[in-house]
């Protein structure tokens, strides 16, 4: 690798990438492409193969077929030490027999870039750890912990910086900290980050294109907004924040919409966001876009209406109040409401209607196991 | 395994400061140990020290008794007459200590880390290990001494292929010697060794691969630097029993009067010429360079810094 050249990631492709352990299959047939400077997420539960595609990609394991690309050029058959790739670990991996200077320098020394010591200190400065440096791995707080690790990836200015969880065993506070600063240097260095997390507020927050996994394939992939906007799939309307979820089949359809039947209630979503325009379907909406009323409301077309139905559990979360209401025949919904200070008072046992604009409705390609509820 | 306790021993003594606090409990508990340490350990080594400075005097004449003195010239035959045996003795065991590092780590590595996840092939792999325990160490070092033997079929076999030469035998020689040496002790390296290669972190090995070290790098930067404690307790526990060994170089065995080492001259000082002086200085001489050689090694290895 040229040491002089401009300091800047690289694009990476899996193609057709498949991996198989004795009785289980890791990951399907992936297909994914990460543009250069990107910061990508990639989400998904615990067994969802992330980390497999994580561990494939830093050459860690080898994969059963399919081929990996870095910046073009075929890597799969190449060793983890001859990839410009880095990785923070999950764990961090900090060699406990060394400084942590001397661990920052680890890479530059194994490659003989000239002055390590001096720019293992740079690096150490950038994560604003250049005073610990004498010390020892295990005499670190958990988050000094992750700086070093992030600080021993970076300084090698790798093409692809693997982030394998690297937030998950710091405590709230910090993690958000720790996220909003590992985002400021991703977008100081330009490098292409690929971020692995099961916690979706991590992963809309700093990445610009998460892909949502689930049992060996990427369900939907795009930028935050649009997944969170219009989830394609149960899963991901469920994995990724909350929702409603109706099933019906489709009775209604005129030009720009289609409605379906659920108990007697008419719930409409635009053509537009619906995968599926025939047969059974689910239609969903965010908790955070339906409202409720304690009144029968005179609504127009444009909105949807259920109910009436009763509040079964009010919960304060600081920013917000979470009402679980449960209407007969349909389930349980749930809707947050902002404490804005004119937050709807009410209580348990009220008799409420729910309604939601169906510009907020989305419809799923498929059907969830469970009908309504987070 | 107990032999793993040995490799953590420098840590043990930062929890020193905090039981001398507890007072006096702790010195009922420590009463009895103490005690077993002071009858059996202390006063023997004192007498034994006492014994090296005193001068043979003839009780009869099949029979020699020794006067209690101040006869440093006792240890000055260690740097004279006995100058080969010393040698003899610490190259041989620096040898076999070598050579048993050698066949004890990829073996310990392949148990330890290669079979992680399959817990039932690792027990009985170590198991395997420490057979050999069953049979009596003469035994084992008798048994070779009849495979090597010089109407044996190896020696036979060497000699047709012009390895060795006609008149040339294996028993007797320094390397029947280091053989026999390495062979006994090499469950007592590749035990500790497996008991810290088990317990080490993949993680660690896969962070230096990820920071371009090729695996021959990641073996000596990261590997072996976190399997220390195992290999400095391992050396050890071989180095100090092979330095005083007088089984293996025994004539009896697989040595010759050319391969005695020191351990050999005490048995003889002790047993044959019932020279009490000569033998304690010898023994409490052989003790004080072991303890020498031993405290530089663990310092050199710096063990301060290891976890």
């Amino acid at each position: 690798m040229n040491q002089n050249s401009t300091f800047s990631g690289a694009d990476l492709e899996l193609i057709d990438v498949r991996k198989e352990f004795p009785g289980f299959t890791a990951l399907e047939d992936m297909d994914l492409k990460i543009p250069a400077g990107q910061f990508f997420a990639l989400l998904g539960p615990s067994g969802c193969g992330k980390t497999t595609t994580l561990r494939l990609i830093a050459g860690l394991d080898e994969p059963t077929k399919g081929k990996i690309l870095l910046g073009g050029k075929d890597i799969t058959n190449t060793k983890p030490h001859e990839r410009p790739i880095n990785t923070v670990f999950q764990s961090y991996a900090l060699f406990p027999h060394m400084s942590v200077l001397e661990n920052v320098a680890f890479g530059l020394r194994q490659r003989k870039v000239a002055d390590p010591l001096a720019k293992a200190a740079d690096a150490l400065k950038l994560v604003q750890l250049e005073h610990l440096s004498a010390r020892r791995p295990q005499q670190l707080s958990g988050g000094q912990q992750q700086r070093v690790a992030l600080a021993r990836a970076l300084v090698n200015r790798p093409s692809l910086l693997l982030l394998d969880e690297p937030l998950g065993a710091l405590d709230l506070k910090l993690r958000r900290e720790m996220q909003i600063e590992l985002k400021a240097i991703q977008v100081e260095v330009g490098l292409t980050f690929l971020h692995v997390t099961h916690d979706q507020e991590e992963a809309m927050d700093m990445a610009d294109t998460v892909a949502v996994m689930n049992k060996g394939r990427i369900e939907q992939m795009g930028a935050p907004e649009a997944l969170y906007d219009r989830p394609k799939t149960a899963f991901v309307a469920k994995f990724l924040g909350q929702s409603n979820l109706f099933i019906g089949n489709v009775e209604d359809e005129n030009a720009n919409t289609i409605s379906i039947n659920v108990a007697g209630n008419k719930i409409s979503v635009p053509k537009a966001r619906a995968e599926k325009h025939k047969g059974k379907i689910a239609i969903g909406v965010r908790p955070e876009k339906a409202f409720f009323h304690e009144e029968e409301p005179k609504l127009g077309a444009g909105y949807n209406l259920i109910g009436p139905g009763e509040i079964i559990d009010i919960r304060f979360t600081g920013v917000s109040n979470q009402y679980l209401i449960d209407i007969p025949k349909i389930g349980e919904i749930t809707v947050f409401a902002q404490n804005i200070g004119k937050s709807p008072v009410t209580q348990v046992g009220q008799k409420v209607w729910v309604s939601w604009k169906v510009e907020h409705s989305f419809g799923l390609s498929d059907l969830p196991e469970k009908t309504t509820g987070a | 395994m107990a032999f793993g306790a040995f490799a953590h021993s420098t840590s043990d003594i930062k929890h020193k400061n905090a039981s001398q606090k507890t007072g006096k409990i702790a010195w009922i508990l420590l009463a009895p140990g103490l005690a077993y340490l002071a009858l059996f350990f202390l006063a023997p080594l004192f007498s034994l020290i006492a014994v090296s400075l005193g001068s043979i005097e003839a009780v009869s004449l099949a029979n020699q008794g020794f006067r209690y003195g101040f006869n440093i010239q006792n240890f000055a035959q260690l740097g004279t007459d006995y100058l080969p045996h010393v040698i003899r003795s610490f190259s041989y065991a620096l040898i076999a200590t070598a050579a048993a590092l050698l066949i004890s780590y990829p073996l310990a590595y392949f148990i330890g880390v290669k079979l992680r996840g399959r817990p039932l092939l690792q027990r009985m792999l170590v198991t395997l290990v420490i057979a050999p325990f069953f049979i009596s160490f003469l035994l084992r070092t008798l048994a070779w001494s009849q495979i090597f033997s010089n109407e044996s079929w190896i020696v036979h076999e060497l000699q047709t292929l012009g390895l060795l030469a006609p008149d040339q035998y294996i028993i007797g020689t320094p390397f029947a010697v280091v053989f026999g040496l390495t062979y006994n002790f090499i469950p007592f390296m590749t035990l500790p060794l497996y008991t810290t290669l088990e317990k080490l972190d993949i993680r660690y090995l896969e962070a230096g691969a990820d920071l371009y070290a090729s695996p021959r790098k990641v073996f000596t930067k990261v590997t072996l630097p976190l399997s220390m404690p195992g290999v400095i307790s391992g050396t050890l526990l071989t180095f100090i029993p092979m330095a005083g060994d007088y089984v293996n170089a025994s004539k009896n065995f697989l040595g010759s009067a050319h391969t005695q080492m020191l351990g050999n001259v005490i048995e003889s000082k002790y047993i044959s010429e019932h020279n009490m002086p000569i033998a304690s200085a010898l023994s409490v001489a052989l003790m004080a360079v072991i303890l020498i050689i031993v405290g530089v090694y663990v310092k050199r290895t710096g063990s301060e810094d290891l976890l």
